[in-house]
């Protein structure tokens, strides 16, 4: 079985004839590009470029649409499309492997399509771990429209009823007479059909599905191992400069002044622009800055070093921003939590307890800025042409991209092409569009195609970071258990971004494993405090559960060494009895159920415990270990999925060994098992640095890391033996890139912990342990 | 002009000799395989082979690698009638479904195929040894590990297959 992919193709030259496959320029195969064609696709199938035939076009004579994601061609081949944003996850996969199974398609006939953004896909807003867990019914909707107007023209041909067919394999039977006809064979007529409604089209009985949750060969592969695979760092347009842009070290902070005498005088510069300056709030767009603008890569960075700029910081807020000290600024957050805030949900009545001091447990965990650092920098190329615009950008967001682009332009959205490259890693990052807004601008400004590229250090310094945070958490012990529990939070709300007002979470932020923790507790409160915000704060893989989940994870550890249970003992203690949890009825009226109302989305303690039970099962966490070393493990459900971590390590002389981790997900139907593990393997690896070695920290308004030798991310050196096991489940399919991240960090500390005795409340672990 | 083989092919480069390997490749040669991760030899996204050892191309100045033999990523298959063999290193990375975002992969791949050309038959600590220097933020290590190990299999099948006098084995 063989997807092919087809992606938005970087154009290398322009004449349109498809080349002699050259391992030497490559990029020749590529095809002439329509630029002022907003509705034209190109693509690059990967088949085709191997055996050097000449690129097909979507959409040519023997393509026949049915309905938006799937057409079909005479020779049974069918082109699915995936809408979403593929940043490693691999939906480039599975959304069409819905689709390819409601339809009854072959898979190895497929060749996915990689759609631009268009708002008649839906949202392609790829985040919160929704694309499957939000759209797995519109999916398969799509595969079951394609299927039913083949089903209605092969019912015209035969002159039956629509029920006297049904389709297998990419055919569709005569029940009676037992005739088939291809899919290709019916193709053009039932093009010519309406397209049926979606709520009007039948889903096919989950136990007939043939593809869905079954290892299909992976869209895209190929096209990476070769390097032929298309980042938005690799393209290439005719006529192109590459911008490097020096931006404001402070957060709002205007150019004040420039010299570029140097910078021009760099073979190869042809243009140093200065950006628009833009007010605060920062939201997702550019901040101003200076661009070098050259005829290659180097000789634009190589510009830019010899550039000089003075900033004006002189605004009341900027220079606020300009006094920003993490060190400082935590410990502020430290003594917030340690006091009152404001409730968010009160059970019970915690005020008036009066703790026995033996038994209870109080506790303050807290998070450093982190920053995503996806191994590809951001990078945007823009083309305006006749009040359109083209754009090929690395985006998880292209709807929010096209209208931006559009404000900032004056032009219809209908003018703006958004053409979504493969993305090498995301992590939440690129869902800002910053990076392609600058290249629209700056596109505009020297009228000639432009791709803006950020360096390592652009991408350090000026990142949207995961908020530095601070987490309060008080209990008491009642034998095997606890209760009179509160706990608050504070840090830089994401909200601040847009609305300078913005000073606490939002009611959907304290509902990513806070506000709705899932514990049968007859006395909690939970609060949350006011801050001011001073950088670019923003969405990292799984949010505001990164610190939730470390701080809920360690401290129900700390629970189980006070009351002498084991750690899963306490955590299903707690759980409690078989139930549906509903925070919104115990206390927490606005609870967000990660935008789902659905029951069968409904939390469920059951699955909780199960997940925990399976990973001991699996993981024999609870084995005893050799002396300096031990296991941790922690829970936690978000996105609509269930995950439970063991983590394995070894102290010795303060060095820290993590020998061995292990992930348990119940993340309901798993569409595509292997990317389900990669996913998990993934987040393992990222809780690994997070945990053990990676920090941003701020002095005065300046980011002080710039590349990876200072913001540190695990090695394979660092790497243990890791072991994924997934639920064998036929629930609704729950989110799978974010879930596997948060509860590994506190699996890491408490390991530690049983390891050696050091109870790690700070993170990063490198401040007190070798790694 | 600057002469040197890349990918088997004779080229001659007419840029500035201190602009760095990687750029004379994306932008120049329009071999876009190759990726920028850090720009300073901290991640290996750039890893390219020069003379069959891995060298990371961001900080190696085209004037280094001149009269040399360059391989990228697009020329790492093996050459043979149909000119487009899978490296023993793609087929286990293929096999393995190593990538994820697959943005690192170019240069893992390209550091894996170095090593194996070498030591068919690496420990896990001559992997460790060798591969750290390559950065997936993705966390596809473990199958990365995996993927190298098969890899050697196969290229000492290779290699056993072929006597020492005859057509050459599996190169990097
Ligand atoms: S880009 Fe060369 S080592 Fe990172
Ligand atoms: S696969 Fe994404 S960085 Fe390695």
């Amino acid at each position: 079985m063989s997807p092919l992919i087809e992606q938005p193709a970087a154009v290398g030259t322009i004449n349109g004839a498809a080349k002699h496959v050259s391992k030497v320029t490559r990029r020749s195969v590529l095809q002439a590009l329509g630029l002022s064609s907003a509705g034209l696709v190109l693509f690059s199938p990967v088949q085709a470029m191997a055996q050097n035939k000449a690129p097909q076009k979507q959409n040519t004579a023997q393509d026949f649409e049915l309905g938006v994601f799937v057409s079909i061609a005479k020779n049974d081949e069918v082109r699915i499309v995936n809408h979403r944003a593929e940043m490693g996850q691999g939906i480039l996969t599975s959304v069409p492997q819905i689709i390819a199974d409601e339809l009854e398609a072959d898979w190895s006939k497929v060749t996915v399509v990689q759609a631009q953004g268009d708002p008649k896909y839906g949202s392609q807003a790829t985040g919160g771990s929704a694309s499957i867990r939000q759209h797995f019914n519109d999916h398969r909707q799509m595969g079951a429209i394609a299927r039913t107007m083949l089903e209605q023209a092969a019912a015209s041909v035969w002159q039956v009823n629509a029920s006297g067919v049904t389709t297998k394999n990419h055919q569709v039977i005569n029940r009676k007479t037992q005739q088939a006809l291809s899919f290709g064979e019916l193709a053009e007529l039932a093009a010519q059909l309406p397209v049926p409604d979606k709520a009007a089209v039948t889903l096919k009985d989950p136990k007939d599905f043939t593809l869905i949750g079954r290892d299909v060969k992976l869209a895209g592969q190929e096209a990476i191992i070769k390097g032929e695979a298309v980042y938005a760092q690799d393209i290439q347009l005719p006529n192109m400069l590459i911008a490097s842009i020096e931006r404001p070290p402070v957060v709002g902070a205007k150019v004040k002044s420039f010299n570029a005498d140097a910078a021009k005088k760099v073979k190869g510069v042809i243009a140093v622009i200065q950006l628009k300056d833009r007010p605060l709030p920062v939201n997702v767009k550019p901040v101003s800055g200076v661009a070098v603008l050259a005829t290659n890569t180097w000789a634009a960075h190589e510009g830019r070093k010899q550039l000089t700029v003075e900033w004006d910081t002189s605004d009341a807020r900027v220079n606020q921003n300009a006094q920003h000290n993490t060190d400082q600024y935590l410990k502020a957050l430290v003594e917030k939590v340690n006091h009152k805030g404001r409730r968010v949900r009160t059970e019970g009545n915690t005020d008036k307890h009066v703790y026995n001091e033996a038994n209870t447990v109080e506790a303050t965990y807290t998070i450093p800025y982190h920053h995503h650092m996806s191994m590809e920098t951001p990078a945007a190329t823009a083309v305006i042409k006749d009040n359109t615009c083209t754009v090929w950008t690395g985006t998880q967001n292209p709807q929010w991209a096209k209208k931006l682009i559009a404000e900032e332009l004056g032009i219809d959205a209908q003018a703006v092409t958004v053409n979504m490259t493969l993305m090498g890693g995301a992590f939440g990052r690129k869902g800002k569009n910053d990076y392609t807004l600058e290249a629209v601008e700056l596109a505009k400004t020297v009228g000639r195609p432009v791709k803006v590229v950020w360096t390592r250090e652009d991408d350090v310094k000026h990142g949207f970071y995961h908020s530095i945070s601070a987490n309060y958490c008080k209990a008491e012990i009642n034998k095997d258990r606890a209760d009179h529990w509160v706990q608050r939070v504070a840090y830089p709300p994401i909200g601040a971004i847009f609305d300078l007002n913005a000073k606490s979470p939002s009611n959907s932020a304290l509902s990513l494993g806070f506000a709705d923790i899932p514990f049968e507790l007859e006395h909690l409160s939970c609060e949350t405090q006011d801050v001011e915000t001073h950088v670019r704060v923003g969405w990292f893989r799984a949010v505001a559960n990164i610190n939730n989940a470390f701080a809920l994870g360690s401290f129900v550890d700390e629970l189980a060494v006070k009351a002498k249970v084991p750690t899963h003992t306490m955590w299903l203690n707690l759980l409690g009895k078989d139930r549906i949890i509903n925070p919104a009825k115990e206390g927490f009226k606005e609870w967000d159920n990660y935008g789902h109302k659905k029951q069968e989305y409904a939390l469920d303690s059951r699955r909780m415990k199960k997940i925990i039970q399976l990973l001991m099962t699996q993981s024999k966490a609870d084995a005893p270990t050799a002396k300096n070393e031990g296991w941790g493990i922690s829970y936690a459900h978000s996105f609509n999925s269930y995950v439970a971590a063991a983590t394995k390590v070894r102290v010795v002389d303060n060095k820290l060994t993590v020998l061995e981790m292990h992930t348990a997900i119940d993340c309901g139907v798993a569409v595509t098992p292997d990317r389900v593990k990669s996913q998990m393997e993934g987040a393992m690896i990222m809780g690994l640095s997070t945990a053990l070695m990676s920090e941003i920290t701020v002095k005065e308004g300046v980011v002080e890391q710039s590349n990876f030798h200072d913001y540190l991310s695990a090695r394979i050196n660092q790497c243990p033996s890791l072991f994924v096991h997934i639920m064998d489940s036929s629930a609704a399919p729950g989110g799978v890139g974010e879930p596997g991240f948060p509860p590994i960090l506190p699996s890491i500390t408490n390991a530690i912990f049983h390891a050696s005795g050091q109870r790690i409340r700070n993170l990063p672990v490198n401040k007190v342990l070798s790694v | 002009m600057l002469k040197l083989t890349l990918n088997g092919q004779k080229v001659a480069l007419d840029v500035d000799p201190n602009m760095p390997l990687l750029y004379a490749l994306r932008d120049i040669q329009q071999l876009t395989g190759t990726k920028f991760g850090c720009g300073a030899g901290l991640c290996g996204a750039c890893t390219v082979h020069m003379d069959g050892e891995s060298i990371r191309s961001c900080i190696t100045p085209v004037s280094v690698v001149e009269g040399k033999t360059v391989t990228t990523i697009e020329g790492l298959g093996i050459d043979n009638a149909k000119g487009d063999e899978l490296h023993p290193v793609q087929q286990a990375w293929l096999d393995n479904r190593v990538p994820q975002c697959g943005y690192c992969q170019a240069g893992q791949m390209m550091s894996a195929a170095a090593l194996l050309a070498k030591n068919a038959n690496p420990s896990d600590e001559d992997i460790n040894n060798h591969m750290q220097g390559n950065i997936c933020r993705c966390g596809t290590y473990p199958r990365i590990k995996k993927a190298i190990k098969q890899a050697g299999v196969m290229i000492q099948e290779v290699n056993k297959a072929k006597p020492v006098s005859g057509k050459k084995g599996v190169q990097a």
